[in-house]
């Protein structure tokens, strides 16, 4: 059993790369001369993409206009009452409906809370949702598409299946029956309601970035410098952590980039059913669906938060936009 | 081709199983008392609890209970609601609204959306290009309950063009206006997708070529345009599903009684039956959609070929 053979097992031929592996090892890492480039294969090619794309996005517009407005929008997230002196959950029910004026920007809601403040405090819960949910879908779609396209066979055979599986489920009909299931009341914590949403929505995301990461692994795992490492003898985790992974992120970073926008407005979405987001979080799918059966009479309620929801998923959509052109010029 | 189409709907089968498991343990294994609400302000009578758990299976294990429910599927009972009501006769009810509004919504995508992206695509830099890029964005952007509102409440209310809510049975001349919202960021996206796939296919040699040997230009964006296709005909298929299970919002502005419409109130008044239904409903007609989008990529591009 432990005599190496040529139709040994994979494990004894595992062994032989290893061995091979180290004696190389110990060629590879003296200590390059001073000023030669180094020799291990993998440090300058990320870099000059992701360098070239900082070098592309710089001089867009789109970009520079993009980014300003997020940059306002997560200072106004983190910090509102920088924006704003007033408590937005100091209501006085004499204030109903009343339009804007020089006291209150925007007017006031139905509950007489000042809708400035409660449109620059509704920035969190919007940010919060579209980032987490862009974390996470990457994270399980990220996942998921690794381990189909770099294992293929059967491990891909079952993980395209379940991405089918999810896929096939309705995004918005999914989300509202999950959310069914773990319902919020007024006590539960912030933090927690805005889980659910994510946890929900990211849970039913997930496979459109499975689906591209696996295709752009499949690509990337024919490549010469992957052949290479493993026939260095490379194991799966290292050529994954150290090639595979690295060059196959640039289309999953584009495409989550741009979906950021849309989670925000499924969230509004959600918020607007009543099933997402629930007070007292302040959030503008909320404050819409409140406005909306005023909407002919005090037009100003609906306006506002939905216009800074518009803007939103505008900018995130155009620093999208423009991280993809930089990233894949073949696409402009 | 035969034989491609029958691999691919067997491979359907255990999507279609997996997908109706996942919703079904969804809905039944809901924490709280499935009884509770159903009957008025007082708690039910047990009797009524004991033949509701005997008709639905439920003190069985949920996997029993999925088998039995599937095996009722496909004869075709799709169960009854706990008003007593058959769910095959609300899905009827819902059903044709539904469908209708979805195929305006598809060909309304397919019309101006893929019409802006070619005069976006043939011209790229031009002011026709930005605008179709700018304005898709700022569609893009707006969420559909917002744009659904406005176009109800301008359209609708103050120009009087279209009706602001849909009559009964969904006659084809009310479903306008909600089609277009429903399609909106749709359409924004199919044109942004043939833009560039035009865009890029314009520069290709087979273009040059077809342009150096004295085609017209008509002939010549034919060419490309067919080849442009494949990605927008793909999103388009996937935006089916979509668009069916998505219409809630739109369905709800404009009062319209369909699919969304129903499982939404069937999930709030946890009728299980009907939300099983209607969803694997909606994955089966998705799933066909995109076997018949897979076999329209043959006549797209013929090298393509089906093993």
């Amino acid at each position: 059993m432990s005599e190496p053979t040529h139709l040994g097992g994979s494990r004894d031929r595992e062994n032989v790369q290893n061995e091979f592996m180290r004696a190389r090892a110990e060629d590879i890492t003296l200590p390059a001369p001073e000023g030669a480039p180094e020799p291990t294969d993998d440090v300058g090619k990320p870099r000059s993409l992701w360098q070239d794309a900082w070098d592309d996005l710089r001089r867009n517009k789109l970009f520079i206009v993009g980014s300003v407005l997020v940059l306002i929008l997560i200072v106004m997230a983190a910090f509102p009452q920088l924006f704003t002196s007033v408590d937005p959950r100091e209501c006085v029910l004499q204030n109903s409906r009343q339009p804007p004026s020089s006291e209150a920007w925007f007017g006031y809601d139905l509950q007489g809370c000042d809708v400035y403040a409660r449109t620059i405090y509704g920035a969190r819960a919007s940010i919060l949702v579209g980032i987490f949910t862009t974390t996470a879908v990457m994270i399980i779609g990220g996942l998921i598409g690794i381990i189909a396209g770099f294992f293929g066979g059967w491990v891909d055979g079952i993980a395209s299946r379940i991405t089918d599986v999810f896929l096939a489920l309705p995004l918005l009909l999914g989300s509202i029956l999950i959310l069914t299931a773990f319902p919020s009341t007024t006590d539960t914590p912030e933090l927690v309601v805005i889980g659910k949403v994510v946890l929900a929505l990211a849970l039913l995301g997930w496979t459109q970035l499975a689906r591209i990461m696996r295709s752009s692994v499949i690509q990337v795992k024919n490549q010469d410098y992957v052949q290479a490492a493993r026939a260095l003898g490379a194991t799966s985790t290292r050529i994954i952590g150290r090639h595979v992974l690295p060059n196959s992120l640039a289309p999953v970073i584009v495409v989550a980039m741009i979906s950021l926008g849309a989670y925000i407005s499924a969230e509004a979405t959600l918020s607007f059913l009543g099933i997402g987001l629930q007070p007292p979080v302040i959030s503008w799918g909320i404050a819409v669906n409140d406005a909306a059966t005023y909407v002919r009479t005090s037009p100003h309620m609906l306006f506002f938060p939905a216009m800074f929801l518009s803007v939103t998923v505008f900018a995130f959509i155009m620093l999208g936009d423009a991280v993809r052109d930089a990233l894949d010029p073949k696409l402009r | 081709m035969g034989q491609y189409t029958l691999r691919r709907l067997l491979q359907m089968i255990p999507v279609i199983i997996g997908t109706t498991f996942i919703i079904f343990a969804m809905v039944w294994a809901l924490p709280g008392d499935p009884f509770a609400g159903k009957c008025g302000d007082r708690p039910c009578p047990p009797a009524y609890i004991a033949e509701q758990t005997a008709r639905y299976n439920l003190d069985d294990p949920l996997v029993v209970q999925y088998v039995k429910y599937m095996g009722n599927l496909v004869t075709g009972d799709l169960g009854e609601t706990f008003r007593g009501t058959q769910v095959l006769d609300e899905l009827a009810v819902a059903l044709p609204a539904t469908l209708k509004l979805t195929a305006l919504a598809i060909l309304i995508e397919i019309i101006i959306g893929i019409g802006a992206g070619v005069l976006a695509g043939l011209r790229r830099g031009s002011f026709i290009d930005n605008l179709v890029l700018l304005s898709t964005l700022v569609v893009i952007s707006i969420p559909i309950f917002v744009i659904g509102y406005l176009a109800q409440f301008i359209l609708g209310v103050q120009l009087g063009w279209f009706p602001p809510t849909v009559g009964t049975g969904a006659p084809w001349s009310d479903l306008i206006l909600p089609a277009f919202v429903l399609a909106s960021v749709s359409l924004a996206y199919v044109a942004r997708l043939t833009r560039t796939q035009l865009a890029e296919n314009m520069r290709a040699d087979y273009v040059r070529t077809a342009t150096a040997k004295g085609l017209p230009r008509r002939q010549v964006v034919r060419h490309a345009l067919r080849n442009s296709l494949i990605p927008v005909v793909t999103f388009i298929g996937i935006d089916f599903g979509a668009l069916m299970g998505g219409a809630v919002v739109t369905e709800g502005i404009f009062n319209i009684t369909g699919i969304g419409g129903l499982v939404f109130g069937a999930i709030s008044t946890r009728e299980g039956a009907t939300v099983t239904a209607a969803i694997t409903f909606i994955v089966i007609v998705f799933l066909l959609v995109n076997l018949l989008v897979d076999l329209l990529y043959g006549v797209l591009d013929p090298r393509i070929r089906y093993e």
